[in-house]
């Protein structure tokens, strides 16, 4: 049986009908003809399809759309420096075009939206196993970025210029707070 | 995919009734185990009870200890400042699994209960008596990298996967359960089953019963404590071997220890021999090294394709040397 739910993405509600089969991604692509998530493994293990659900990053392959009416969902395409959709770069889009973060960019918007997520979860003070000390502030480096965005595969092999655009909009966030 | 019905019940008592009610019915957390399942077909629920807006999703006080809502996020139960503060295995096991968006969604109660990684239990073409009860195992004598050299049985040598089961093993928590005839509390170290001649289940848990909360007791020794996991990649893969460690050192003498393994059987594998070597000696090389002695001495490894999982013996009494050696050292 079909479930109606209501989504807000990238800043415009939809309202829809959906199998209880149906995920977030699906829905996303097929039905909302969103195509910035990419269906990747479709199995939680490449990070293709990361989108933010209520602010927080999430894979949507995994994601099955009926547990999720109501929410609000930001995807590459709509991220952006002010409210969601409402256009023009976000930092990650033009850090990742100026440090050469893809080849191929079938990864990229999981990757900008993964790297989106992480960055607020860094903000707050939230560890990572590869933190030294888990009582105090953990510190944006090459190491925290590889670990913190390791649920994201680049089979281009992109990952110094994923880390570099990653670390400029972090090290940018340091400097205004 | 099967076609399913779906509820999102507003409370835990008639979520737990109606999966008591129907044999196919399965309770739906996180999802990022159990909706790869389907996809894969490795479970064909008829009817999925979302139990994601009803469980509690807070961390309390408890006694000294800590009562985790079984709807807690995996990332969210890790960055606690008590957890890390207190209890920093349990913080360092969490964050050492999956990636930073399945910490997110996987939650408190789900992480314990998600099933094995075995290739051969994922996949429908081959026999699998975890799956399939009766079928056979195409692990054995298969690829077995990742399979067990503990209480495994003839008839399964699959590992449990989870890096938190591992830290609540040696934290001797304990489980809150609801099922339909009411609740019961598990210390932790009953929750899961070596697989003997029934691995298709992993837990001792009736169907219809669900997690509601996990607590931690108050434990000093847990101050000085670690999570140490190898794997083949540096990130976002399961163990080959994880160790989960807490020492109390009183004097240049270990008057306390709690020890756990992962990645080597059914179970989150409680490490008491080594624990009772442990107790009352002094702390060096040799005595870590004796220890592990100690719990290995009944592993079995198994041959396979890929060269066989004989290396995780060597492989898991360095880990736990080393992990021993880093936390000897710590300020206590």
């Amino acid at each position: 049986m079909d479930h109606e739910l209501t989504l807000r993405v990238d800043g415009a509600e939809h309202r829809l009908s959906v199998d209880p089969r149906t995920s977030l991604l699906d829905a996303l692509r097929q039905r909302l003809g969103n195509t910035s998530p990419k269906k990747g493994c479709d199995h939680g293990q490449c990070g293709s399809c990361t989108v933010l659900v209520d602010g927080v990053r999430v894979l949507a392959c995994l994601t099955l759309a009926v547990t999720r009416d109501g929410s609000e969902v930001v995807t590459a395409d709509g991220l952006s420096a002010g409210p969601p959709g409402s256009g023009g770069d976000h930092p990650l889009h033009r850090a990742f075009i100026d440090e050469d973060a893809f080849q191929c960019g079938y990864c990229t918007p999981g990757q900008v939206c993964s790297a989106a997520g992480m960055l607020d979860e860094f903000a707050r003070g939230r560890p990572s196993v590869v933190t030294g000390d888990l009582g105090a502030d953990p510190e944006l480096d090459d190491a925290e970025i590889a670990e913190r965005m390791s649920g994201n595969l680049c089979r281009c092999g992109a990952y110094p210029g994923i880390r570099a655009a990653v670390a400029r909009v972090g090290r940018e966030r340091e400097g205004t707070r | 995919m099967r076609p399913f019905d779906y509820q999102a019940p507003a409370d835990a008592g008639t979520a737990v009734a109606a999966v008591a009610a129907r044999p196919d019915a399965a309770f739906l957390g996180g999802g990022t185990n159990l909706v790869d399942h389907l996809r894969l077909g490795v479970t064909e629920p008829g009817l999925l009870v979302d139990v994601t807006g009803l469980l509690p999703n807070g961390i309390s006080d408890d006694g000294g200890g800590l009562r985790i809502g079984a709807g807690v996020a995996n990332a969210d139960l890790a960055a606690d400042p008590r957890v890390r503060r207190h209890y920093p295995v349990l913080a360092r096991a969490l964050l050492s699994g999956a990636s930073g968006q399945l910490r997110n969604m996987a939650t408190t109660g789900g992480n314990p209960l998600q099933r094995t990684r075995c290739l051969y239990f994922q996949d429908v073409t081959t026999p699998c008596n975890k799956r399939s009860p009766g079928s056979g195992c195409a692990a054995i004598g298969g690829a077995t990298r990742q399979h067990a050299i503990l209480g495994a049985s003839e008839h399964c040598i699959a590992t449990h996967p989870s890096d938190m089961a591992v830290a609540l093993s040696a934290l001797d928590a304990q489980v809150e359960v609801l099922g339909p005839d009411g609740e019961r509390t598990l210390a932790f170290g009953e929750l899961h089953r070596l697989p003997g001649d029934a691995p298709e289940r992993d837990t001792v848990l009736e169907h219809g019963e669900l997690i509601t909360a996990i607590v931690l007791p108050p434990l000093p020794v847990a101050a000085r404590s670690d999570y140490r996991k190898v794997r083949d990649r540096a990130s976002y893969a399961f163990a080959l071997v994880s160790v989960a460690a807490a020492l109390e050192i009183t004097d240049a003498t270990i008057t306390d220890a709690r020890i756990a393994f992962g990645g080597v059987a059914h179970t989150p594998w409680r490490a008491h021999r080594a624990e009772q070597a442990l107790r009352g000696a002094t702390p060096s090389d040799e005595t870590f090294h004796a220890a592990a002695q100690a719990e290995l001495a009944d592993a079995r490894p198994q041959d396979g394709v890929d060269g066989g999982n004989a290396f995780k013996i060597p492989l898991l009494t360095r880990t736990l040397a080393g992990t021993l050696r880093d936390l000897a050292r710590q300020e206590a």
